[in-house]
Order: structure tokens, then C-alpha cells, then sequence
């Protein structure tokens, strides 16, 4: 129990300073649970808090940084012809995924943190774990040339104006990792689409334009490759090779439709998800894991994914019926295995705050999502992807959802009054 | 296309064949003299009969299964029967709910008192008396803050005396000579009324009466043990609830174990059979499957409450005899007691608990209310609890906790050993938040209402919503699994309270 002791010694005063006894009590928290007793109520309490709970999303979220990590290189060596094979020229594709995800994650974290520990000691309260997991999400939902300034700036809005403005963790409206992408969507629009940016590494993605390699990636890594005796990065010679586009495989169903999407991509590569994309959501079979975990575990409600999965059948088939571009025609089992749906479903509809709360209330507000997401993945040109503006979208009108479902309960029991 | 069409088509046809047949076979069986509702005749399964639950054999009435709840299975169950000696009992005015703090007083220390004499009324309801569960001297009157009068304590005889009353004999007399004779000695505050827990008003004629007659809270007295050789007693009770209620009297019966022979054959009543975990023996939650409380009172009576109204009508004395389970893992034998209403904490205790570092709940451990030595029992608590004290630190106990606790979650281990039995201890495990895992209240209320919902209702002081949600239907007892299962660690249980207490002012 030294540690204890040690820890309990080095409390700072809660009145003189406030901000170092909230860091303080952050860490304490964190590798002591509290000694706190019941008092009044129940006197015995469920073993499972927040902090496990979001603990779990953030396990669950553990393949997709692994696979988006590795994805980020090998994305970059294939633009450049180089290292096809997935397993070709591993150190190299995972040196570079690190050094692109690392500073997203470490931005994204001190950013969205360093707001909640300041609200945190300024409203006097313990710092909530909400963040645990939008701070884990976040980088997986961008592109991995995201420019971090960009990146710290949206962070803070998101955190700032859709969490602490409505009163921290469990007050906000929308999805916060979401609100942040949705912030440099419209504020930024050309870091996050287009062809250009899923592909890390190279200033675009024309014929012949060299990779643009950090000192992290010629200096301490090409040492260390140096001294272990295996390939190095080669800034000159990886060029991005004739014909490459970066294109997701959105991208060519919405100009080709099934066919392009064929053409381009095999659907082993769909499904595992060596494809360019945001860094987290190409990998299926690993979201799928994720999201079976979440299920099992009862964390995350399977009302909203299956709902979402029905809603997206049900607007594909509508579409293929339909039948008027070459992107209706995609078959609706198809829409699955293209873009982040299922990313958007296992992770982004499924959070608590911003579902609608009510059983009945998560099969319509999943299905809805499925329904509108699709919508505006077919229907919109701009942009070739609808989850998050669904889920927003949605999230607004989860407590509209919630409000007839307790209206209907109410009538029900006012009805034999 | 085509194909599709004719598939839709060859399914249409096969449907319509089958059902036909199904129906003809029906008609068949009926002439036949089978009688089809019972029996499962036909071509396709009945729905109700694949989904409906099996009733247990010994259910003769309706039976209701919950799918939803959660038992929490701890360590320290009573099994036999103990004898402490118990010299010290006392009644608390704080346990009846809405009387004034300062009751009238109608003995002094060191009046000798006998068992069903008249201890104090409430000044609003003077004609209601409380009155003493033992006989013997009264020795002390403590008073707690702004001199509320806390316990009114008795030092009983070796052997109880029972003051006689007259009785009016129930099948001839009138109801009002049954409530006369009830608020007098003091067997109308064995009654509850819901909504808001309170002893009902003189005036008041229930829409229904209730008993629930097991309880799934958590060490929880065997019930059928109370009516071992009461039959009697029971039965009368239930004739004199009868008389007092417009509706019906009902009893809710355990579907998951074979009740005494006491529940299961008693008259004059609607028996019903509910089966599933906790809170499914909570009366409120076997009210909400019956009669759902709408605008209209009804009452609650425990089974032991039920005994000593019987006994009074039969022998005319108060007999506030209750059974009580000392449980919990700290509690060195965990038995059951024979004592009194208000019997000292100390006393039942006495050398039967381990360490010192504990909490001594008089209650459950969901609804209960933390005691001491030197207390007493609260007046309709069947039992104690002591678990240990949770005050400690554990290193990464979010994370990896070492100690085994119970948990609705899967994320532990445990929900794999159903039958694992927990110590248990009063530790919080996490602190306090914002309501942000949704549904989690849902799983374990066999009720159709939104808990969560209900408390926005309430801390925003809401009252249509309130009652619209179903305020009304809800006492403390019911929502504690909620309380217990909730991952933001909310206090739903005062939060509850604090909502009846304003709807019971508005009302």
C-alpha cells in the first residue's frame, strides 16, 4: 500500500488550486477506484461504472487502430507501386502508419482533454470519462494527411460548443467525435474529400510526385532501419505511380456504379479493407468483431445496429428498384461493404448520449439512420458518404423519437385513469 | 422479376392452403369435442403457446414471467432458527410516512404497558393508534433533532401479556365495526397505501387489496416459513381484508419455488403466480400485472401483517409476533428469529457478527435503511442485513478488480457463475454522473415504465409528466435494482421519493 500513501501525500489543496487537484483527481481516480460508500438507497452497488464502460468501447476500438495503422502505410506504398503485397515491406508501412496516427492521437487527446480538465475544475466536478472514447474514435474517422492544426481546432469546437456548452458528458445533443468531423467537413472541405486526401504521404496524388517524408521518417527511423540492416524510407524513388487516383472505392461505385466498383477493387479488398479511407473504418471484419463485442458485452444497444442494417436494406432495395444512375443500381447488400456503414453503425449511432433512449425509440432511430444515411450517400454529389451527416442529423431528432414513444406510454396509462 | 412474382405467388397459395387446412382442422377437432384452446390443435404451432413461458405445475391461477430483473445472489443466507434473548423493542413514528414528527403521547416513561396497548397517536388522526407490539415498561422516549420523538422504547417481559379486545364477529358485523376495531388497537397501521407508502386514511375503501406473498430481494426471508402452522390466521386476515375492500383482495404467488400450503389454499381470493427475479416479489411490480394503480388507491399488506390482523379477529390480541432473517456475510450464523415489531438491533445481533468494519442495514440491501447496534428495527422489516464496509481504494478496480462483486454486466467474469454468492461490501465502485447508458433501467423493471424518463420528470418537477410516467405505480423498493444497476451511480430511489412526496402534496 505504499503507493497509496504516496498518492494520497501528494494531494493538492482542492481551494488553492483547483485546476492541479482536478488533474490530480483524474489520475487518482484512474488507478484507484474510490472509497466512497452508499449513503441513503441502495447500499450495495453494480460493480460496472463509466469509466468500465467506456473502457470497453475504447477495447473494442483496439483492432481498427491496429489494421488503420498498418492500412496508412500500405495505402502509401501502393500509390507508389511499391511493396504490393500486404505483408511486403511491413516495418516500413507500420513506421509510417505510426508516425501519421500518433500525432493525431496525441492531438486529438491533449486537446479534447486539456478543455474537459479545465472545465472540469472550473464547474468544480470530477473529470467524466465521456471524452475516453470520442477521443479514441477521432482519429480513427479522419484521413491520415489531416493537418493538425485543423484537426486541434475542430476538436475544440466540438468539445467546447457540443459538450461543455450543454453541460458535459451526458448532456450533449450530438455525437462529439462526429461533430468534429463535421466541423472541417464544411469548414475545411478540401482535407477531408476528394480523391486526394485518403492516401498519406505525397503532396497530391498526380504521376510522379515523390513522397514527402519527415525527419521521423529519414532521420530516426531510416537510423534504426539502417542499424537493423533492412529497407529504408527513399523519398526520390517513391513516386506515385501512372494511373493511381487514391479514389475510395465510394467514390468509383458513385461515378461507375457496381460495375467501376468491380473493376477497381476485389472484394477481398472491400472486406478486409485494404482500401484507401479514413483511417479506422475500412476494415469490416474487424468492426464487425468490434461491434460483436459490444453487443455481447451489453454495452452498445443491437436495437440501433440492426435497426440501421434494416434501414440501409430497405432504402437499397427502394433505390434498385428504382434504378435511375448507375449508383442506384449498386445492389443494397453491396452498400455494406463500401464506405464506413458499418463503422457509423458499431460505433458513432450507438452512443447513449445522443441515441434516443427509449427501446422502441433505438429501432426508429437506427432505422431512420440506415434510411437517411443512404439517401444522402446516393443523393448527394458533393460528398459520397451520408453516416455522419445521418447520425447527426438523427441525433437531433432522437429526443423528438423519445418524446412520442413516452407519449404513447403516458396515453396508455392515462387512458384507464 | 418474374421469378420473384412467382415465388410471392407459390408462398400466398402454400399460406393459403395451410391455414385453410389449419382451420378445418379446428372445426374437426371441435366437433370432436376437443377443446382447442386448451389443446394445441391444428397445422401450425400456436404463437402464444411456443412463446408464452411454461406455468410451474403447482400454479393454478394466472402466471405472469418476467424476463427481465436481476438477482443478486449473496452470501449468508439464514437457514435455521436461533433464540437471542431480545429484552429491548421499540416503536418509531419516523416509519409511518406523512405523521407529524412530535406524535401524542399516551405513556410515560415507566408505565407498564401490555401488548396491544395504545402508545401514541398521530394529531391529525386521533382516533388511529399506534400501539405497543410487547408488554412490559417503557423506559426510555428519545427524541432526535427538532425534538421529533425517534424510538419509544419498551423493555419487554420475560413473557409477553396480551391486552383482550372484543372483536366483532366478521361475517355479521358491518365494515365500519371492523375499522373501529382495527384503528383502535392498532392493527390499521399494519395496512399500506399506495401510491406514496402511507397508512391509509380512515375514510378511505380500497379499489383492490395486495399481497405479495414471496420476496426475491437480495438474503430475503423465506415467506413460507411466516404461515408454517398460521393457516388460520392467514385465512382470517384474508376474510377481514375482503370486507374492507370494494374490489378484490389478491395474492401474488411465487411461480419460481412451491408455495406453502397456506397461499396456495387460501379463500376468497384471486390467486396469481408470477415467476422470475427480482423485483418480480415486490408487490408493486405484481400490481402492475394485475390491476395497474391508475387514479385509485389500493392497499398493500405483508404476509406477517396479514397474521396479526387474523389473529386479532380471531383471539382479539395483538399479536405483532414477526419473523425475521438475520442475514448477510457477515453474520457469523445467519438464522431466522421468532421476536417482535421493533426488536433491538443490538439484542438480535448479539454475538453473531464478524469483524467490526460493517454496515447493519435493517432491511434489504436495496431498500433497506442503515442501523446500529444501539437501534431497532424498522417497523415492517423482516430483516437484517450486515455486510462489510466498502471504504477502500482498489488499485485499477475500474479496470481489473480483483474483489468479486456482483454486476449486471457482462464485462465481469461472474456472469458466467450464475450461482456464485457474493460477499458483497458498500463500496461505491466508481462515483457519481450524468445519466448516460440508457435501457439499463429497462432491463431489470418488469414494469412498462421508463425509470430514467420519470426521474427527468421528477427533478424537473414535472407532475403531469410525473403521473403520466407512472409516479403512482412506484414505491422505493421497486426501483432499488434500478438504483443498484445504474452505471452513473444515481440516488433514483430519493429522487423517487422526493417525486411522491411532491405529488402527495399536490393530491
Amino acid at each position: 500500500m505504499g503507493l497509496l500513501e504516496f498518492w494520497k501525500k501528494i494531494e493538492p489543496d482542492k481551494k488553492k488550486s483547483p485546476y492541479l487537484h482536478t488533474t490530480y483527481d483524474a489520475f487518482f481516480t484512474f488507478m484507484y477506484s474510490p472509497d466512497s460508500v452508499t449513503k441513503g438507497g441502495v447500499h450495495m452497488r453494480d460493480g460496472m461504472d463509466l469509466k468500465r464502460t467506456m473502457v470497453h468501447v475504447v477495447i473494442a476500438l483496439q483492432l481498427c487502430y491496429l489494421f488503420g495503422t498498418y492500412n496508412i502505410g500500405h495505402q502509401h506504398f501502393v500509390a507508389a507501386g511499391q511493396y504490393l503485397g500486404f505483408l511486403e515491406g511491413f516495418h516500413l508501412k507500420l513506421a509510417h502508419g505510426l508516425i501519421k496516427l500518433l500525432p493525431i492521437f496525441i492531438v486529438a487527446n491533449v486537446v479534447g482533454l486539456g478543455i474537459e480538465f479545465i472545465f472540469a475544475a472550473k464547474k468544480g466536478h470530477a473529470v467524466e470519462e465521456g471524452y475516453l472514447v470520442s477521443g479514441a474514435l477521432i482519429p480513427l474517422i479522419m484521413p491520415p494527411d489531416i493537418p493538425l492544426w485543423i484537426l486541434a481546432v475542430s476538436v475544440a469546437f466540438a468539445v467546447i460548443l457540443g459538450k461543455e456548452a450543454f453541460g458535459g458528458t451526458g448532456m450533449n445533443i450530438w455525437n462529439i467525435a462526429l461533430l468534429s468531423r463535421v466541423f472541417i467537413f464544411f469548414a475545411y472541405p478540401s482535407t477531408i474529400s476528394g480523391d486526394q486526401v485518403w492516401v498519406s504521404g505525397f503532396e497530391n496524388l498526380a504521376a510522379g510526385t515523390t513522397a514527402d517524408y519527415s525527419w521521423w521518417h529519414t532521420g530516426l527511423c531510416n537510423t534504426l532501419f539502417g542499424w537493423l540492416d533492412i529497407s529504408q524510407f527513399q523519398a526520390a524513388s517513391t513516386a506515385v505511380v501512372d494511373g493511381y487516383s487514391g479514389a475510395t472505392p465510394l467514390a468509383v461505385a458513385t461515378v461507375g456504379g457496381a460495375e467501376a466498383l468491380s473493376n477497381t477493387f476485389t472484394w477481398n479488398q472491400l472486406f478486409w479493407g485494404t482500401i484507401p479511407g479514413s483511417i479506422g473504418e475500412t476494415s469490416k471484419p474487424f468492426i464487425v468483431i468490434g461491434a460483436l463485442m459490444l453487443i455481447g458485452l451489453g454495452i452498445a444497444s443491437w436495437r440501433v445496429m440492426v435497426g440501421m442494417i434494416l434501414g440501409c436494406a430497405v432504402m437499397g432495395m427502394i433505390f434498385n428498384a428504382w434504378d435511375a444512375n448507375a449508383f442506384m443500381s449498386v445492389p443494397w447488400h453491396q452498400h455494406y461493404f463500401i464506405g464506413s456503414f458499418l463503422f457509423a453503425m458499431a460505433f458513432m449511432a450507438t452512443d447513449p448520449v445522443t441515441a434516443s433512449s427509449t427501446n422502441r425509440g433505438k429501432w426508429i432511430y437506427g432505422f431512420l439512420i440506415g434510411v437517411i444515411g443512404l439517401l444522402i450517400r446516393v443523393f448527394n454529389p458533393g460528398f459520397p458518404e451520408g453516416w455522419m451527416l445521418a447520425i447527426l442529423f438523427m441525433n437531433t431528432f432522437a429526443p423528438l423519437i423519445d418524446y412520442y414513444v413516452l407519449e404513447g406510454n403516458m396515453k396508455k396509462r392515462m387512458a384507464h385513469a | 422479376m418474374l421469378y420473384a412474382l412467382i415465388g410471392i405467388g407459390a408462398a400466398l397459395f402454400f399460406w393459403v392452403v395451410t391455414s385453410l387446412s389449419d382451420s378445418l382442422l379446428k372445426i374437426e377437432a371441435e366437433k370432436a369435442g376437443i377443446d382447442t384452446e386448451k389443446k394445441d390443435i391444428g397445422i401450425w404451432p400456436s404463437l402464444t403457446g411456443m412463446f408464452s413461458p411454461k406455468a410451474p405445475e403447482f400454479a393454478e391461477g394466472k402466471f405472469f414471467k418476467s424476463s427481465k430483473g436481476f438477482d443478486i445472489k449473496l452470501k449468508g443466507k439464514a437457514e435455521n432458527f436461533s433464540s437471542p434473548s431480545i429484552t429491548r423493542y421499540a416503536i418509531k413514528p419516523g416509519n409511518f410516512r406523512g405523521n407529524s414528527p412530535i406524535p401524542k403521547m399516551l405513556v410515560a416513561v415507566g408505565d407498564e404497558v401490555q401488548a396491544g396497548d395504545a402508545i401514541y397517536f398521530d394529531k391529525k388522526r386521533p382516533d388511529v393508534k399506534y400501539t405497543s407490539p410487547v408488554s412490559g415498561e417503557v423506559v426510555e422516549i428519545k427524541r432526535g433533532a427538532k425534538r421529533a420523538i425517534t424510538d419509544i422504547i419498551i423493555l419487554a417481559d420475560k413473557e409477553v401479556r396480551f391486552k383482550k379486545y372484543s372483536v366483532p364477529n366478521i361475517e355479521e358485523c358491518n365494515r365500519q365495526d371492523i375499522v373501529d376495531a382495527m384503528i383502535g388497537s392498532g392493527t390499521w397501521v399494519m395496512l399500506n397505501q399506495r401510491p406514496f407508502d402511507i397508512v391509509p386514511e380512515i375514510s378511505d375503501v380500497p379499489a383492490n387489496i395486495f399481497i405479495s406473498t414471496f420476496d426475491t430481494a437480495p438474503l430475503a426471508p423465506d415467506q413460507n416459513l411466516f404461515v408454517e402452522g398460521r393457516g388460520d390466521d392467514f385465512q382470517k386476515g384474508l376474510d377481514v381484508l375482503n370486507k374492507l375492500t370494494a374490489g378484490k383482495v389478491f395474492l401474488g404467488l411465487s411461480g419460481n419455488a412451491q408455495p406453502s400450503a397456506v397461499f396456495t389454499g387460501a379463500k376468497g381470493v384471486e390467486k396469481n403466480y408470477f415467476g422470475g427475479k427480482h423485483p418480480i416479489g415486490n408487490v408493486g411490480v405484481q400490481i402492475h400485472h394485475t390491476a395497474p394503480i391508475r387514479k385509485e388507491k389500493v392497499w398493500t399488506v405483508g404476509v406477517q401483517e396479514v397474521l396479526t390482523i387474523g389473529r386479532f379477529f380471531n383471539e382479539g390480541v395483538v399479536d405483532m409476533s414477526r419473523m425475521v432473517a438475520v442475514a448477510g456475510s457477515r453474520v457469523a450464523t445467519p438464522s431466522y428469529v421468532k421476536t417482535y415489531v421493533g426488536a433491538s438491533i443490538g439484542d438480535l445481533l448479539k454475538e453473531n457478527v464478524s469483524g467490526d468494519n460493517n454496515r447493519i442495514i435493517s432491511g434489504d440491501v436495496l431498500s433497506g435503511s442503515t442501523s446500529d447496534h444501539d437501534q431497532f428495527l424498522n417497523f415492517r422489516d423482516d430483516q437484517i442485513t450486515v455486510i462489510e464496509e466498502g471504504n477502500y481504494n482498489e488499485l485499477f478496480g475500474w479496470l481489473l478488480p480483483l474483489k468479486p462483486r456482483p454486476s449486471l454486466s457482462k464485462t465481469f467474469p461472474s456472469f458466467l457463475m450464475p450461482e456464485f454468492e457474493f460477499e458483497g461490501d458498500t463500496n461505491t465502485h466508481g462515483e457519481k454522473r450524468a445519466f448516460v447508458v440508457s435501457g439499463q433501467y429497462e432491463a431489470v423493471l418488469p414494469m412498462d415504465i421508463y425509470p430514467q424518463h420519470l426521474m427527468k420528470a421528477i427533478l424537473s418537477n414535472d407532475f403531469e409528466r410525473m403521473e403520466g410516467l407512472g409516479i403512482n405505480e412506484l414505491s422505493e423498493e421497486d426501483i432499488a435494482i434500478c438504483e443498484f444497476v445504474c452505471t452513473s451511480k444515481q440516488p433514483l430511489q430519493s429522487i423517487l421519493r422526493k417525486g411522491l412526496d411532491t405529488m402527495r402534496e399536490q393530491s
